[in-house]
Order: C-alpha cells, then sequence, then structure tokens
C-alpha cells in the first residue's frame, strides 16, 4: 500500500474515466452541487497531486475531510474504481504532511487513537470513569449546574451527545469460551468492538446468544484490540498495521470457521487485512486467510442457514424498518441477508426505508468534525424512519446506533432502535419465556 | 480574485463563482477519456437573466464560454478551452410543470434528465429519450448534443421532443423559440438549429419538452447467436415484419464477458453476440410482437431466447445493458469510445470489419451498441501512457471513420462532434455543407464567443 498518491500505482487513479454515475449517490454532491465535493472531483484532485499540478493544500485537506467515506460512489462505479484505497492514501499523505496540525488538533488525535483506541484497557478504564460519572448523577449535576458552558466550544457542542457507557462490557457478559448446546457444528470468533463493547455490549450478549442457538462455538477473547478502521480513515496506517497484527496473532484465522464482526463499519475494514499487511512477510498470508475468514454476522447465518424463531421478539406485531449501514452496505456488499433475518420473525412486518443506504451522517467521527453536513443527513434519514410509521428502526452498525437514537430523539420520536441480531435473539429467548423484556 | 471573477460575482453572487484550483481542477473534463483542459471560472448562474448578464459581460471582455450541467459528454463538448469561463448550469435544475392536457414538460436546463422521466411518470406520462447517463446528465446537456438513448428506433432522440426552448444568445438577447402546439410552421425552425448545436450557437436557458403517454406494458427479451450476422439479420427481419422494438441493443463477445463480469447477472459468455430486444406498448400488441420477435430470432439460429418473467428481470438485462460501457472501462486505465454509425444493412459488415482492425493493429476492442439503427459503440481498451499503442489506436480509428463514410454513415450517432471528432467532420459533410455550417455559425456567434474550438475551428 503506497504512503502517498503520487507512490500509487497510477492506475488506480487512471480507472476513474469521470462517467460521473457516482455523483448521484454521493450525499455531499447532493448538497453542494459542486463537482470537488464528488468522488469523481476528489480524485481529480488527487490525481493532480500525483501528476504535481496541485500541492496538498489546506483545501485538499478540508476536501477530504468533507468526504463521509461512505463508499456510496464505490457501488455505483461501473468502472471498478477502489474509491476506499484512494480516500486512505490521501488522508494518509494529508497527516504526513502535517498541512492541519495543530496543537489542539494534535492532542485530542493522540489521546484517540494512540491513547485510548490503541490500549483496550485504557479505554475500558476511562469507559469506566465516564460510567460513573454519568450514573453518579455528576453529569446531569453538571449540566443543570451549566459547569458543561466552561467546555470548550467544540467540546460543548458535542457534550449532549455524549453516548450512555454501560455498566458491564463484554467480558462480564460473556464467557471466553461458550459452547453450542450439541451438535456444534462450527467453530467462531466474535469480536467485540470498542464503541460495541462500551456502549452496546447487551448486542454482544445477544449476537453469543444467536451463535450458540445456531451450532456455533463461541470464542470471545476478553481483552480486544481495538480493529483498526477509525486509524485506517483517519490517515494513521501505521497505526491500524499495528492492531490489524495483534488482532490476527489474538485470532489466528486457522482456529475458526469463521471470525464474526457485529458492526458494519469494522466489518468493512476488517475484512481488508490482506492488502493493509501485504507487504508484510511475517503476516501477509496470515492477513489473506484472516479476510477469508472474517464476516459479517447476518452473512455467516444466512450462509449457515439460520434457524427460524417460533416466537416473536415482541409482545405484539410491529413494524420494523431497517437502515442499512454504509460500509455494511458499500464496504461489505452485505444487504439482503439483514433483512432476510428480518423476514425470519414472526410478528414483525418489514417496511422498505426510502433511500434506506444514504449515508445518516455517522460516518465514523463525522459527526463531529462535520457537525452541520452530519446533521443534515440526519435530518434526512430521520424524516424517512418516520414516513415509515415503523415503531422500530434495525441497523447493524453502532455509529449509525448512536447517531440514529440521537436524531429520533431531538425528534421528539418514540421508536426503539435495535440491532436485527438483537430482535432474532429476543425471538429466541421468548420461545422458551413468553414474557422475557427484550 | 481577477477583476472578470469580482465582475461575475456581481451579478451571481461571490458564492457562485469558483477560482481556487481545488475548487475549478474538476471542472477541467467531461466524460470523454483523454481529454483535459483547464477552468480558470466556473460560475454558478441560477437564472436566464444571470445567465444573459454573464454572457454580456464575457462579450465586453471578449471571454469565450464553455457552457456545462453535469460534465457527463462523451466528446469534450464541454471540456473548458483556455481563458473561458465554465457556465455551469446545475442550479437552474427546476421541473417547473407536467402539464397533461398538453402533455408537455417545462424545465430548467440542469434538471436531471432522469428526474422529468419520474415527475412525468407520476401523471402516468413518459419523457422516452433514455441516454445511458440519464442518472445525472441534464435536460440542457441533452438538448445541446441531440442525445439519443436505447429507445431512439422507436421513439426517437431528444430533438424530437423538443417543443420549445428558451436561449440566450451570444449578444446576450433572451429569445423563445417554438410553443406548446403541436403543429406550427411559422418562420424557419430555428429551434432546430440550437439542438445539437453543442453550446457554440446558444445557452439553453429552459426547455418544453413533449411527453408521451406510459406504454401499458413491457415485454424484455434476450437471444443469444453464434455469429453476429445472424443477430444483424434478425433485426432487419424484424423491422420487415413491420415491427419496431423500442429496444434492439447489441453486445458483441468481449462486451459480453465484461458486462458479465461486472454485473453477473448470467449472461452466456461463449457466444458471438447478444441482442437484446424489447417491446412496449398495449399489452395485447407486446403480447403480439414479443411472441413473433422470439420466433424470428430462433428462425435466424438464435441459440437461445429468454424472456424476462417479470420488471425486475427486465430491469437487470437492461442495466446491464446500460453499463457496459462503464464495464468495459473496468479492464484497462484508458477506455475511448467511439460512436459510429451506418445504414442498418452495413450494420454485421461494419461489426466484422471493426474485429478484424482490432486483431490487425493488436488492440482490445469490444463493440456494443443500438442495432436497430445501425448505431455502435465500438470501445477501444488501452491506456493514455502507452504512446505507442496509442498510436496504434488513431490508426485503427482513421480506418474505421473511412470506413464508415464509405457505407454512407456517420462519425457520430449521437454522443457529438465536440473535440473528439472535429478531425473528420470536414471529410464527412463536404466542402459545401461544411462552409454552410460555418456561416451559420458566424451570423450568430460573430466574435466566436461560444465554446469556440468545438466541432470545428
Amino acid at each position: 500500500m503506497a504512503a502517498t498518491l503520487k507512490q500509487l500505482d497510477y492506475a488506480v487513479l487512471q480507472q476513474c474515466m469521470h462517467c460521473g454515475m457516482c455523483l448521484p449517490t454521493c450525499p455531499t454532491y447532493d448538497s453542494t452541487r459542486r463537482e470537488r465535493n464528488s468522488p469523481r472531483g476528489r480524485i481529480s484532485l488527487m490525481r493532480a497531486i500525483a501528476d504535481d499540478e496541485l500541492a496538498v493544500t489546506r483545501e485538499f485537506a478540508d476536501e477530504m475531510s468533507y468526504c463521509l467515506g461512505c463508499l456510496a460512489c464505490q457501488t455505483a462505479c461501473p468502472a471498478g474504481v477502489n474509491y476506499a484505497e484512494l480516500f486512505e492514501t490521501a488522508r494518509a499523505e494529508i497527516e504526513t504532511s502535517g498541512i492541519n496540525r495543530t496543537p489542539a488538533r494534535s492532542f485530542w488525535r493522540t489521546l484517540s487513537l494512540r491513547v485510548l483506541f490503541m490500549h483496550p484497557r485504557v479505554l475500558r478504564a476511562f469507559g469506566k470513569a465516564l460510567h460513573l460519572y454519568q450514573q453518579s448523577g455528576l453529569q446531569s449535576w453538571a449540566r443543570t449546574a451549566g459547569l458543561t458552558r466552561l467546555l470548550p466550544a467544540d467540546l460543548r457542542r458535542l457534550e449532549p451527545q455524549t453516548p450512555e457507557i454501560a455498566g458491564c462490557f463484554s467480558d462480564r457478559l460473556i464467557a471466553e469460551h461458550e459452547p453450542a448446546p450439541a451438535p456444534a457444528s462450527y467453530r467462531v470468533a466474535l469480536l467485540s468492538g470498542c464503541m460495541q463493547d462500551l456502549i452496546f455490549p447487551d448486542i454482544n450478549r445477544d449476537t453469543a446468544d444467536v451463535l450458540l442457538a445456531n451450532g456455533c462455538n463461541v470464542h470471545t477473547p476478553p481483552v480486544q484490540p481495538c480493529c483498526g478502521s477509525l486509524h485506517a480513515h483517519n490517515g494513521e496506517r501505521e497505526m491500524a498495521r499495528t492492531l490489524a497484527r495483534r488482532m490476527i496473532t489474538l485470532f489466528p484465522p486457522g482456529d475458526y470457521d469463521a471470525i464474526l464482526s457485529n458492526a458494519g463499519g469494522c466489518g468493512s475494514h476488517l475484512r481488508h487485512y490482506g492488502p493493509l499487511l501485504a507487504d508484510d512477510p511475517q503476516f501477509a498470508e496470515r492477513a489473506r486467510l484472516w479476510d477469508l475468514k472474517l464476516h459479517d454476522v447476518h452473512e455467516w447465518l444466512a450462509a449457515i442457514g439460520c434457524r427460524p424463531p417460533t416466537a416473536a421478539p415482541f409482545a405484539e406485531p410491529k413494524t420494523v424498518t431497517y437502515h442499512d449501514s454504509c460500509h455494511l452496505t458499500h464496504g461489505q456488499k452485505v444487504t439482503l441477508q439483514p433483512r432476510a433475518i428480518l423476514r425470519l420473525l414472526p410478528g414483525i412486518h418489514l417496511a422498505e426505508l426510502p433511500e434506506s443506504s444514504w449515508c445518516c451522517g455517522s460516518a465514523g467521527v463525522y459527526s463531529i468534525t462535520q457537525p452541520e453536513q452530519s446533521a443534515r443527513l440526519l435530518e434526512r434519514k430521520i424524516g424517512h424512519i418516520l414516513e415509515t410509521r415503523a415503531s422500530v428502526l434495525a441497523t447493524a452498525n453502532p455509529g449509525c446506533h448512536l447517531q440514529i437514537l440521537n436524531g429520533l430523539k431531538n425528534a421528539g420520536a418514540e421508536l426503539e432502535v435495535a440491532h436485527p441480531i438483537s430482535l432474532l435473539a429476543s425471538a429466541y429467548r421468548r420461545e422458551t419465556s413468553p414474557n422475557h423484556p427484550l | 480574485m481577477s477583476t472578470l471573477a469580482t465582475e461575475l460575482a456581481g451579478i451571481v453572487g461571490a458564492g457562485q463563482v469558483l477560482t481556487k484550483p481545488e475548487d475549478v481542477i474538476p471542472y477541467g473534463f467531461d466524460g470523454t477519456a483523454a481529454l483535459k483542459g483547464e477552468a480558470g471560472i466556473v460560475v454558478f448562474p441560477e437564472s436566464t437573466e444571470q445567465v444573459a448578464a454573464c454572457v454580456a459581460l464575457a462579450k465586453t471582455r471578449r471571454v469565450p464560454i464553455v457552457t456545462r450541467g453535469s460534465g457527463t459528454g462523451l466528446s469534450g463538448g464541454s471540456v473548458p478551452v483556455p481563458h473561458a469561463i465554465v457556465l455551469c448550469l446545475v442550479r437552474m435544475d427546476r421541473i417547473f410543470e407536467i402539464d397533461p392536457r398538453n402533455l408537455t414538460a417545462r424545465a430548467g436546463p440542469g434538471a436531471i434528465t432522469q428526474k422529468i422521466d419520474e415527475a412525468a411518470a407520476a401523471h402516468g406520462l413518459f419523457y422516452p429519450p433514455d441516454p445511458g447517463s440519464m442518472k445525472i446528465s441534464t435536460i440542457g446537456g441533452n438538448v445541446a448534443e441531440n442525445s439519443g438513448g436505447l429507445r431512439g428506433l422507436k421513439y426517437g432522440v431528444t430533438r424530437d421532443y423538443v417543443m420549445g426552448l428558451e436561449v440566450v444568445l451570444p449578444d446576450a438577447r433572451i429569445v423563445t423559440l417554438g410553443n406548446a402546439c403541436v403543429k406550427d410552421v411559422a418562420g424557419y425552425s430555428m429551434k432546430d438549429l440550437f439542438i445539437g448545436s453543442e453550446g457554440t450557437l446558444g445557452i439553453i436557458t429552459q426547455v418544453l419538452l413533449k411527453l408521451l403517454p406510459r406504454p401499458a406494458a413491457r415485454r424484455t427479451m434476450l437471444a443469444s447467436y453464434d455469429r453476429i450476422e445472424d443477430a444483424a439479420e434478425t433485426v432487419s427481419s424484424i423491422i420487415a415484419a413491420r415491427i419496431i422494438p423500442c429496444t434492439l441493443e447489441f453486445l458483441d463477445r468481449m462486451t459480453i464477458r465484461c458486462v458479465e463480469d461486472y454485473a453477473r447477472i448470467g449472461l452466456p459468455t461463449d457466444c458471438a453476440a447478444l441482442l437484446l430486444m424489447e417491446t412496449d406498448g398495449h399489452p395485447a400488441a407486446v403480447e403480439d410482437e414479443a411472441g413473433r420477435m422470439v420466433e424470428i430470432a430462433r428462425l435466424h439460429g438464435a441459440r437461445e431466447v429468454i424472456t424476462a418473467r417479470d420488471d425486475a428481470e427486465a430491469l437487470q438485462l437492461a442495466t446491464a445493458r446500460r453499463s457496459a460501457f462503464s464495464a468495459l472501462a473496468r479492464i484497462r486505465p484508458t477506455t475511448i469510445l467511439e460512436d459510429v454509425t451506418v445504414p442498418r444493412s452495413a450494420l454485421a459488415e461494419m461489426v466484422s470489419f471493426i474485429a478484424a482492425l482490432a486483431i490487425e493493429h493488436r488492440l482490445v476492442v469490444g463493440t456494443f451498441g443500438h442495432m436497430g439503427d445501425g448505431n455502435l459503440h465500438p470501445t477501444f481498451l488501452t491506456d493514455e501512457r502507452d504512446e505507442e499503442e496509442m498510436a496504434r489506436v488513431h490508426l485503427a480509428l482513421d480506418a474505421i471513420v473511412r470506413k464508415t463514410l464509405e457505407l454512407g454513415g456517420t462519425i457520430t450517432g449521437e454522443h457529438g462532434v465536440g473535440l473528439a471528432k472535429k478531425p473528420w467532420l470536414r471529410q464527412q459533410l463536404g466542402d459545401a455543407s461544411f462552409e454552410l455550417m460555418r456561416q451559420i455559425k458566424s451570423a450568430i456567434d460573430p466574435d466566436h464567443l461560444l465554446n469556440p474550438g468545438k466541432i470545428f475551428d
């Protein structure tokens, strides 16, 4: 993998023949109608940099920050342009150039990328502290007392969106080795994630339950590294490589039938460890094998055959609508399987969401770096969700989950948000205990 | 900002004028491979008055104007020329009205063609011309290039659906041409002058389009052949049988393989030709025509004829054909799409000629196109960085053009002359017609303000 756009195989840049088919699928082009805010336009800037016609400027850096990285363009592109590679290379080069560097930015990047998301135990400690702050009443007191006004402007804006950290993380909810009730057919690894682990560990528990119910022995190590997608998407490829190596060491691909992710965004990065480590002779082969074993949980269930539940997930029938997370859709190409799982559920009517795969604005840290555009996209998404008159929104990515929760709260809407696997797990539970709360 | 940019900002607002390199570099090209220009200033007017004011300013300053929609043209029509103002009309995208009593649609030049058809569909009507780019190309661009599409054989091209135009002339006057009347012979048919004029005679600022009732039924079929000649004979026989299908699309072996690779819909990859056939209209007529077409195909040696069972399958087959151009582009870094058209009777000969030429010049070429109207798209898959290969590509292109003209064809059926086909235009038109065209240009645009260097010098 190239460190700069100039080092890229030029054919990758040339592959774009500027046909323009990506334009109608690009949320930023849709907003502005400016060519530079489209994949075609961004590629032309990248090509100009590779051709020495343009330097890596502040404007270019801004443009690559404005890009959501949703990869909708990659799905639309008939010429097979590898936009993900171009995007990551551009962002990496921007970081190396230092064009964006400020003390504040460096601080936040170091804290998040280098400290918290490189050291799972530190992340967890931070999570526990935040949980305490939230549960002890300190957070609501700080808010009512107006102390949050003391925060710098950016943090002040973000503070209300702080997610609720769970009381127990996945390691307390899931034993390291959980065998399926006999006969077990598969041995799988369950990736617990970072956000998923700290905010939605119940989704990990539900995932383990569903896998157990479908004949899989589940291995969930209590301390797992971050998958590195945050780093790769934000210009820190070397850190991403380190994390990939740690993951592969922790989960030797040959030991499992499948390595499973239940987070659309992470899964997309996870299944491309091969190219990331292609130049590392010690890991290249294992990374290649890893990519073959890595699956999204819906994809895996569809492949092995998911046992249809005989009970409904809820006490009464409900309408569910499903939001396609960008990376699950465009990065992993998993769209039919989550819907198939939802259709297995009794007592559920699946209403198709208009523009179901249009980005919700979560896009990694986009809601932090590009709040206005993120809010615009969220509004559009919430509008469509409400149109369906569903009472449940299903989505399979923690970023989207949080973003949509926030949007629904702001719109004063009463919908529930759930992972499709959680709905399936609930249905299984209600087979044996019909009054089990969701 | 330069003085010119400041003056333009006075017309359209400062936020609608781009001059920074990062803003304007992406306007240096259209959809044509290997063609690049440099945009200095890009402006985004939002009304006819603003367009006229920009033109007036450009005229005073003697600065050329290159008009642009979404920039997806295939002959270089909206590639900027040096020192020109790029006038981008994407903001003028309103669909003003669909009139179900007069069967018309009125829209701004920046309206996306597919959106016009969708708006018509809401009234049970449709806008037939369906260029491959319709999801993103603008109606203004379609009119300026007289775009075609798959439905051309039965329904005609963009020209056949333009009832009226509002045009800003090179001297900034605004003229309204045509109207909502089905018949009108008052004066010269001036709107026809501007349709297909590729931005060299005037800037289109509003269009009045004809709509048709949406056909009630449609049947899609795919026939595979071991010989291209059999496919061509099928086409001739279908028309001889007084059937005018709405689609008769042909894909050669190379193209089939690339499309299947991309779309994965189960196209047979070992045959010499595929014929995609569609008939639409009244359900009874569709039933009858579809049956007869299948029979004719079999009679001419079709290996297999598949009929799509439902709308979803029909869409799949049609979508695969629509992505032929772009699917071919996956193979090599540079894709050069040609657009030669010959009389239908000469089509098989032309296809074989191209295939032989590809072998002779050691080039990779996929050919697909509108077999029903003789409009072929030989597509060269190459690498613009390979000078030696590009030289062979140009030799081959030249030979194709010569053969096309020999057969009484045209160098461009629907993509326009732009920059790409300039070298051959005089040869096709002949001196007298060529000079007549020049005279018209000089009469309407004596300062050569609009899109200079396009179509001819």
